[in-house]
């Protein structure tokens, strides 16, 4: 029964023993110990060897085909650059409104996609017959691949802004409110069990079983969802846009600002990552039992 | 106090109760069919609501009722452009769909088996995965010199990412004694990686693969509705839509899009069956 | 309560507990129907457990044991017979289904503390929803008894922090907490190894002692039965009908020095032959075990 003291301390020389490290600390111990090994050595190989040879097939060698493709050289340079050849950089009035126009884009539909879709996913894990009636109807709906809305959000909905996070929400309401209801299902019958025996009415069963236990796939979801609704805003900023990082993408395309285009690419996916680790983030912040029961698996 | 007691019950308790019986007890199917029909006429109300009392409910109000969807089907079914369509959209997500597969799982699987392949590939493959993979149409359309030749690349790259994660996660799951077995009774490595890892791997395969058809579906559709114009292919459900929202027909554009959840429906559902037959000792589940 | 004289003068309460818990079960069957196919889970079965008692179902896996449990606690209805607490009907003829309620405490087969709250609000969770003390005072209530089962200092850790054996503990102390009638517990040191186990057993037998609860325990370990038990219910593999009682009057308290004793042994070996015999039953019938 000595588990926590084997997993918060560790023997130092000499059956001295240390407070394990915390926060920034451990993250440093773990670099430190990693450096001993041959892994971060072979992960800057493998990023060097990737961007070396994009640079040999575009701009070193200039193979046929690869060379219509701005190299790595001309990309960063032109992306921290003061004063760019194609008019936009890191430090252009454009690039910071297209980036922070598909950002608002995201947080409204995720905001609205999780709103939605968590609540439906818990009424429709929770109670059986809501599930039969609301479930076949999404269902139906699910299939139809996000694009193929387009015509219709532009016909439903007025201007450029709302069929966009119309077509961003509805792809991720679609994966929250499935992987709610799977968290919800998933919890384990005993639960509900014990919750009755301690004599719970139903919205105590509610708020301190379904709620807490569903969310480990809520979280999952929220994570797949926020890909999905980047996918989609993407996609409806291409076809019909007027700001944003997929407009600016297709901008690009159309008067042949190609190193511009690959910017857009490079930003869309470091914001989509930055957005995914957010989300991770506050998962772990709001599931410390399963943080802390994670870490003594060693996982 | 009760001793060893009487069993005044025959041991014959297994009764069978009747196949459509249970079907027709089945209140979830009920409840489902209901709210189907209810769903199908809550549109319709809403949307000849300008025709039926004057007034238009807003957004469902501005699209077609499905009386008129169904009226429109019935017709273009008769065109053989319309199977056309079908055909190319297909074909399309077919191709993109297993040149993915062929690259993809043997890629995961290194990724999986090969520490050092691991650490030198495994990074490149994380930055580029969070590029949304429309963002590359543009890019495949300057490289490729067809247009057919980017939409499969695009399709291929929607695939990949997704097939490769579930491989290498399916691959990593593996409980390490099954292989500590193996060897114990004298495997070699490619015993192993015959007779363990990639079985092991196969329900993440399939998994990886149900969801990667989604995606597939989602690029194809999209690659055809931004590059669909191009002269050398037409075609396809999302050009079919495209172009009849550009002709101004809502009715047909609901056509193609059920056409096409119909479309990912069948895909997804083959990839269900064929799972289900190559991994015989996951039915008992 | 503790040791029993006669075998025959048994059908009424004890007064040494209070009378608090006697659990009547009259010809109970439960017939499950999952996919269309019936199947016999209980068949007729009888028996009468006394207020305060420590009474011990002992079968093969699978055989049913479960479902007459679930029964009582009103997870599962009955499909026939009838079960009393305390003279007044739980479920029987017109009432299939037993209400759940915190004067029968269930302990689960794998855990079922809520891994989302720590020990504490585990603890704490059944005053607290039954309205019964404040939040603070449910709290408060929860540490002092938390403390008396030596677990203080892990009261603000996750289940997941904790070793089974504490989680296991805890679990019975959220039972304990609502001064059930009745403590119901399912197989609950089946994962555990043998030296773990007999120290679950002893806290356990320590925590009886002081509370004299009436215990309804299912087992597949005839030495933790005969340990433990006032009385070792041997049942037969499914459908489970009692096939043989067996009587422990061995005076309390227990300790582990018990398990070495002559007296012991004899009883365990009266129980053993006819779990065996079951036991075979239930391995050549083969099948999966049911919920």
């Amino acid at each position: 029964m000595s588990d926590q003291a084997i997993s918060s301390v560790e023997a130092g020389k000499a059956g001295e023993v240390r407070a394990a490290p915390k926060g920034i600390m451990l993250a440093w111990y773990r670099f430190k110990k990693s450096l001993a090994t041959p892994d971060p050595y072979l992960m800057v190989f493998g990023i060097f060897l990737w961007l070396g040879t994009y640079y040999l097939l575009t701009e070193g060698w200039k193979v046929p085909r690869f060379e219509k493709i701005p190299g790595p050289v001309e990309v960063i340079t032109e992306f921290f650059s003061r004063d760019p050849i194609w008019g936009t950089s890191l430090f252009t009035e454009d690039f910071h409104t297209n980036v922070y126009v598909s950002c608002q884009r995201i947080l409204i539909s995720f905001g609205l996609a999780t709103g939605l879709g968590v609540p439906l996913g818990l009424f429709m894990g929770w109670s059986r017959k809501f599930k039969d009636y609301a479930f076949p109807i999404l269902e139906t709906l699910r299939p139809i691949p996000i694009l193929a809305w387009v015509p219709l959000a532009i016909v439903m909905f007025s201007g450029f802004e709302t069929p966009i996070i119309f077509l961003a929400t509805l792809a991720s309401f679609f994966v929250t409110t499935l992987n709610t209801l799977l968290g919800v299902e998933s919890i384990d019958e005993s639960y509900f069990r014990a919750a009755g025996c301690l004599g719970s009415k139903k919205h105590h069963v509610f708020w301190h079983v379904v709620v807490p236990g569903a969310m480990p796939f809520v979280f999952t979801g929220l994570q797949i969802s926020i890909g999905v609704a980047w996918f989609s805003l993407v996609a409806a900023e291409m076809i019909s846009g007027d700001f944003g990082l997929g407009y600016m993408i297709m901008d690009s395309y159309m008067v042949n600002k190609y190193v511009s285009m690959v910017m857009a690419m490079i930003s869309l996916g470091f914001v989509g990552w930055i957005t995914s680790a957010m989300v991770r983030w506050a998962g772990n912040r709001m599931m410390q039992w399963r943080v802390k029961a994670l870490a003594l698996e060693g996982r | 106090m009760t001793e060893a007691v009487q069993s005044a019950h025959d041991t014959s308790f297994v009764v069978k109760r009747t196949r459509l019986r249970k079907i027709l007890d089945n209140k979830t199917l009920w409840r489902g069919i209901a709210a189907i029909i209810l769903f199908i006429l809550f549109w319709e109300v809403c949307s000849q609501s300008k025709v039926w009392f004057g007034i238009q409910v807003p957004w469902i109000g501005k699209i077609p009722p499905p009386s008129e969807v169904v009226v429109n089907w019935a017709e273009i079914v008769q065109h053989p452009g319309y199977w056309e369509s079908w055909y190319l959209s297909f074909f399309r997500v077919f191709f993109g769909f297993m040149i993915a597969q062929v690259v993809g799982i043997p890629f995961g699987l290194a990724l999986a088996v090969n520490k050092y392949f691991r650490d030198i590939f495994f990074p490149p493959f994380e930055v580029l995965r969070p590029i949304p993979p429309l963002a590359w149409v543009p890019a495949s359309i300057i490289f490729w010199p067809t247009t057919e030749l980017s939409i499969a690349f695009v399709t291929f790259l929607g695939a990949f990412f997704t097939i490769v994660i579930n491989v290498l996660g399916g691959a990593r799951t593996i409980d390490i004694q099954y292989l500590r077995a193996a060897q114990s009774m004298g495997a070699t490595q490619w015993d192993l990686f015959r007779k363990i890892i990639l079985p092991g791997t196969l329900p993440s395969i399939f998994t990886g693969a149900a969801v990667g058809m989604g995606i597939t579906w989602e690029v194809v559709l999209a690659a055809e509705m931004i590059s669909g114009g191009g002269q050398q292919s037409g075609g396809g459900l999302g050009f079919f839509i495209w172009s009849s929202y550009m002709g101004g027909s809502m009715a047909q554009v609901i056509v193609g899009m059920i056409s096409i959840g119909i479309a990912g429906y069948v895909s997804s559902s083959l990839i269900r069956y064929v799972g289900f037959l190559s991994m015989p000792w996951r039915r008992l589940f | 309560m503790a040791a029993k004289t006669t075998t025959g003068s048994r059908k009424k309460a004890p007064a040494a507990s209070g009378g608090r818990g006697a659990i009547s079960i009259r010809n109970v069957t439960k017939i499950y129907d999952p996919e269309g196919v019936n199947v016999m889970a209980v068949d007729n079965c009888s028996m009468e457990i006394q207020a305060g008692e420590v009474c011990m179902i002992v079968g093969p896996s699978g055989c049913g044991k479960t479902t007459l449990l679930n029964v009582i606690a009103g997870f599962h209805s009955l499909t026939h017979g009838e079960i009393y607490l305390d003279d007044e009907l739980l479920c029987g003829p017109g009432k299939p289904l037993a209400k759940q309620g915190a004067d029968r405490m269930v302990v689960f087969q794998n855990g079922a503390l809520f891994p989302w709250k720590s020990l504490l609000d585990n603890v704490a969770y059944g005053p607290m929803v039954q309205g019964v003390l404040s939040k603070s005072d449910a709290r408060d209530k929860a540490l002092d008894m938390l403390a008396e089962a030596g677990l203080k200092d892990v009261a603000d850790k996750f289940p997941g922090e904790v070793s089974s054996g504490m989680a296991r503990r805890a679990e019975i102390v959220r039972a304990l907490i609502n001064d059930p009638k009745v403590l119901l517990l399912d197989e609950p040191y089946r994962a555990m190894d043998a030296l773990t186990k007999s120290i679950m057993h002893e806290a356990l037998l320590e925590m009886y002692d002081r509370t004299k609860v009436t215990i309804f325990f299912i087992t597949h370990d005839l030495e933790e039965a005969i340990f433990l038990g006032d009385k070792a219910v041997v049942m037969t593999t499914r459908p489970a009908r009692t096939k043989k009682v067996v009587d422990v009057n061995i005076p309390r308290p227990r300790d582990y020095k018990l398990l070495s004793s002559e007296e012991f042994r004899i009883l365990v070996e009266e129980a053993k032959d006819a779990v065996h015999e079951e036991a075979i039953k239930a391995f050549e019938a083969g099948e999966r075990e049911l919920a």
